[in-house]
């Protein structure tokens, strides 16, 4: 038998990666696409229900109009055209966590079509032209119970919650991505990284990839150099944190890769991934067979948006991301090399909200990059899924602003925030971290420290007010470092006389 | 007072207006007469014994209690009615003819029923019908063939014969139905009722358990013009929770149907709709009934709508395409009826056991049918194509409405055929909806009116009227001057003649 997995450099000098990226984004509206039920996350199971998401007989459905303007708002920030006339369509299958066995979704009449984005890695900037983005519904959520896995193999039995049911959901599918293959990977997380970003500045979504507001279906083919043929692809099913984006492109471009170089074929289906192990594992075969059946929804009217309401809602669009971008770097006075850590980091979104709070640029990026960026590399966890947020950041660079904590003991509040033991004032509180801002203690630690260091003060009063500082570094010591540097100095020169 | 099953809706509402007579006392007559006549008709999946009079007992409170108030009542406020057992009314057994319904018990009102219901309209219960309304003569029903009232041999139409047998039955003076392909007007012409199709979007499909969306509409069963008019007006109007639904007035129905004047009306005789497999007798009746309409002023002449002939396959593509779809729901999960969930069956056998025990052979045939005419390689030639003589025959009907006001037809090639004569030749009774299923296609409005019997069986002939959209009102006018006109002659209207049937109790 040969190897599972070739080495990515292997793979790369071999075969040229094609990708092509389907991203579903749940909508933040207060009610369900065809509905008025709620749509409120991790309420208990099939509470917001009602017959039209249950798919009940004889219930009909109604659109969201406050849904369309977001797919319209969406399709412009991409940069698509907007239909002036389109509709829904049937998809006919079946599963048991989709009421009506179909699904409303639209088919060859999309809302947006025909658009590009960028995005920008190690600094270069790549193109990617958007196929379509068109409006849909979420199905609903299957537990398997009783099996191993947690899959429906070997399960005893399943458990439906219809409240995701009818959620509106906006598929954003690119057309191919050609970049140059050592790049493919990295552009994939990119763009959902870039598609999080806009899609959060458009105000649409929650895009929380933990929670599947954002989920990512990755496309992957590989054809050998210099051939125009393309290869049979796989469809990797939500794969949800951007890293993951990467991972899992790179898992399947060397996995393709071997069963290629050994003489296999790629079989056309749908793959797992598998967060823990790193790898994809095979899942429904699919087949050009597939039939979908679908027809124009005939429950519905087709949705013809007025040329004069897309051009309002352009006129609301945010500025575009890489505008903005150079814009931001200004306003904080950062580097090249300062900002492409901050955007690399996926810190931006975080490092605004921060700002925004109060905090200064400096030392935003000096919390976002520092402590908690090492956290979610050494957890294999997004930015934004630490549970650590920007209101955090802001309460705990206060602290440090109005001398309640320094650095080093904002960093410890930080490590109690992430292992999740409370809020910044518990944590201090819990940990006895505060700084000493007792004068009388601090008097009392540097008359030990003048008692224990006659040679020190005999430097310092021979004119060498320089050598004052060993004795700041005693007095912190004996304060174990609660203490404010700057103030134990105030007070030590009042004491010495300098 | 047992001559309370034999007036019409109007009437009764007349008797409690001037306190006469109780809407208890008149359910209470008509539940007696479902008792006494239903066990050979079988026009009642279930009735509502206790609803209804409950029901009726609100009403008369409220009539009290408007006395002193000087509030109005609804026009049929307490009149009974028959409910097809197509829309769901909570709480109560709704089934569609399946047995893959039996036992459902649904949790909202349709917006039809809602309606009903805030009109005072009292619901005796549920009318039998071909499942999921998928036939032309009640014998695809999963519970039993309705038998028709004039001859109990014969069928009574479908797939609303449930609620037409009701009504010339004289178990209710009213009943809803929903016409897809003829649904209303097929069962009112072999029933000697009026069957009204309401023009597409005019009335809610909000509860209607789906047939064919594109087409399915509700509408008023009765044995008077006048009856359907005002039971056309308590249902008819917009409804935000049917996308499809129009948001206009309602026709003023009521209005055409008191002043049945079609002086000056210009009336247009299809002549794609007659001669060759038409039955002497409809097209003797018929041609009485044009003239008589000149007689009274109308401007009758020959219109020609050259895609009609293809519209029964047209037809016959696009339903049963989207009935393929509507019915992927029933798939045992959720609700009805469950086979084969022992504990180690796959979700995908219980599916297939449940639909395989649930569905009937018709439905069976059009679900199959459907999905094949919607899979890809065959949408265009299939699909596609119907959507393109759909078109064409809404062309048709634009083109003649340009001459005229409204159109003229047979309601049915035949008169109500025997039970068990088509069962097993669909193509002979699918025939059955020819004059009915373009306007279905086209969207517009349409009725069937009772004008005669035929001499070779002495069975009711409907006469069919279409209008267009909106214009609901045009058959009413037709209609209302065509029954006075034959009144006259018989000395009332055309149900007078129909034979007593036997009662048992
Ligand atoms: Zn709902």
């Amino acid at each position: 038998m040969t190897a599972d997995v070739l080495e990515i450099n292997d793979a790369l000098t071999q075969y040229d990666p094609v990708l092509g990226l389907e991203v579903h984004v749940e909508l933040n509206t207060k009610s369900k696409m065809f509905c008025g039920c709620p749509t409120e996350f991790g309420a208990p199971p099939n509470t917001q229900t009602c017959p039209v998401c249950l798919g009940l007989p004889g219930a009909l459905p109604v659109v969201n109009a406050k849904a369309v303007e977001s797919a319209i708002k969406i399709g412009l920030a991409l940069n698509c055209e907007i239909a002036e006339w389109c509709r829904f369509a049937r998809k006919n299958y079946f599963y048991p966590d989709m009421p009506k066995n179909f699904q409303t979704s639209q088919y060859d009449e999309p809302i947006a079509f025909n658009g590009w984005t960028e995005v920008v890695v190690d600094g270069e900037t790549y193109r990617i032209e958007i196929e379509r983005a068109h409006m849909e519904e979420d199905t609903g959520k299957s537990t398997h119970v009783g099996g191993a896995t947690g899959r429906i193999h070997g399960a005893s039995h399943s458990l439906v919650d219809y409240n995701r049911a009818g959620i509106p959901l906006i598929e954003i599918v690119t057309k191919t991505i050609e970049v140059p293959p050592a790049k493919a990977a990295a552009v994939a997380r990119a763009y959902v990284s870039m598609l999080r970003d806009l899609l959060f500045a458009l105000g649409v979504s929650d895009v929380r990839m933990d929670q599947g507001s954002l989920r990512c279906d990755a496309n992957v083919s590989l054809k050998p150099h210099g051939s125009t043929v393309l290869g049979t692809r796989t469809e990797t099913k939500n794969v949800n944190s951007f890293r993951s984006v990467e991972r899992a492109v790179t898992y399947e471009i060397t996995r393709q890769a071997a069963v290629l170089s050994s003489g296999g074929k790629v079989l056309q289906e749908t793959r797992h991934w598998h967060e823990d192990t790193g790898i994809t594992t095979s899942g429904r075969e699919k087949s050009d067979a597939d039939d979908y059946r679908y027809f124009p929804e005939p429950d519905l009217v087709p949705v013809a948006p007025s040329r004069e309401w897309v051009e309002e809602l352009r006129a609301t669009l945010p500025e575009a991301p890489s505008l903005r971008r150079v814009r931001l770097q200004e306003d904080w006075g950062f580097t090249d090399l300062e900002m492409r850590d901050v955007i690399n980091g996926n810190a931006l979104e975080p490092i605004v909200a921060t700002i925004e709070l109060g905090v200064t640029p400096a030392a935003a990026k000096k919390w976002w990059l520092g402590e908690l960026a090492r956290s979610a590399n050494e957890s294999g966890q997004d930015l934004d899924a630490l549970g650590v947020g920007p209101a955090e950041v802001a309460e705990v660079q206060k602290l440090v602003d109005d001398g309640t904590l320094n650095d080093k003991l904002a960093r410890q509040v930080f490590e109690g925030l992430l292992a999740g033991e409370g809020t910044p004032a518990e944590i201090i509180e819990k940990r006895g971290l505060a700084l000493v801002s007792d004068d009388s203690a601090l008097l009392e630690a540097i008359d030990r420290a003048i008692a224990a260091n006659p040679d020190v003060v005999e430097k310092v009063n021979s004119g060498k007010p320089a050598a004052a500082g060993a004795l700041i570094g005693a007095v912190m010591k004996d304060m174990r470092g609660q203490a404010d540097a700057a103030k134990v100095r105030q007070l030590l020169n009042e004491k010495l006389g300098i | 007072m047992s001559d309370l099953t034999r007036k019409t809706a109007a009437e009764l509402a007349e008797l409690m207006t001037s306190g006469q007579a109780s809407s208890v006392e008149i359910t209470q007559a008509h539940l007696d007469r479902i008792a006494a006549v239903d066990g050979a008709v079988h026009a009642f999946l279930h009735v509502d014994t206790e609803g209804a009079l409950a029901q009726a007992k609100a009403v008369d409170d409220k009539r009290t209690a408007a006395k002193k108030s000087g509030e109005q009542l609804s026009p049929l406020a307490g009149v009974p009615l028959a409910l097809k057992d197509v829309l769901t009314q909570e709480g109560v057994p709704t089934t569609a003819g399946s047995k893959i319904l039996e036992g459902w018990k649904p949790p909202y009102d349709s917006t039809v029923v809602k309606r009903l219901k805030a009109a005072g309209i009292v619901i005796l219960g549920k009318t039998n019908m071909d499942e999921f309304a998928m036939g032309s003569s009640t014998e695809n029903s999963a519970y039993g063939t309705t038998h028709n009232p004039w001859d109990l041999a014969r069928i009574p139409g479908g797939s609303g014969g449930g609620s037409s047998a009701a009504i010339s039955a004289y178990e209710a003076p009213l009943a809803i139905g929903t016409d897809t392909g003829g649904s209303i007007r097929q069962p009112g012409a072999f029933t000697g009722t009026v069957g009204v199709k309401p023009t597409y979007g005019g009335t809610s499909r909000y509860g209607l358990i789906a047939l064919a969306s594109s087409l399915d509409t509700p509408g008023p069963c009765a044995r008077t013009t006048l009856d359907a008019a005002l039971l056309h007006e308590a249902i008819a109007g917009y409804d935000p929770m049917d996308s499809t639904s129009i948001n206009q007035p309602v026709p003023a129905v009521v209005e055409a149907a008191r002043n049945g004047d079609v002086a000056g009306l210009r009336i247009g005789v299809v002549k794609e709709l007659g001669g060759e497999g038409y039955q002497s007798g409809v097209e003797a009746r018929f041609h009485e009934a044009v003239e008589l309409l000149t007689k009274l002023g109308a401007e009758v002449v020959e219109v020609s709508c050259p895609h009609f002939e293809y519209a029964l396959p047209a037809y016959y593509l696009i339903l049963p395409s989207e009935a393929s779809s509507n019915l992927a729901k029933f798939d045992a999960m959720r609700y009805g009826l469950r086979v084969g969930d022992d504990g180690t069956n796959s979700a995908e056998t219980v599916t297939s056991l449940t639909r395989e025990a649930g569905f009937g052979a018709e439905v069976k045939r059009r679900i199959i049918l459907g999905t094949h005419a919607l899979s890809s390689g065959y949408y265009d030639a299939y699909y596609g194509q119907a959507q393109k003589v759909r078109t064409l025959i809404a062309r048709d009907f634009a083109k003649a409405y340009e001459q005229v006001d409204v159109l003229v037809s047979p309601a049915t090639p035949t008169t109500a055929f025997a039970i068990g004569d088509r069962i097993d030749d669909p193509i002979a009774m699918y025939k059955n909806d020819l004059c009915t299923i373009p306007s279905n296609l086209a969207g517009n409005a349409a009725a069937s009116f009772p004008c005669g019997l035929a001499d070779e069986d002495g069975l009711p002939v409907g006469f069919h009227v279409m209008a267009p959209v909106m214009r609901d009102d045009l058959l009413y006018k037709v209609g209302a001057a065509l029954e006075s006109a034959l009144a006259e002659q018989w000395g009332g209207v055309l149900m007078t003649k129909a034979p007593e049937l036997e009662v048992t109790r």
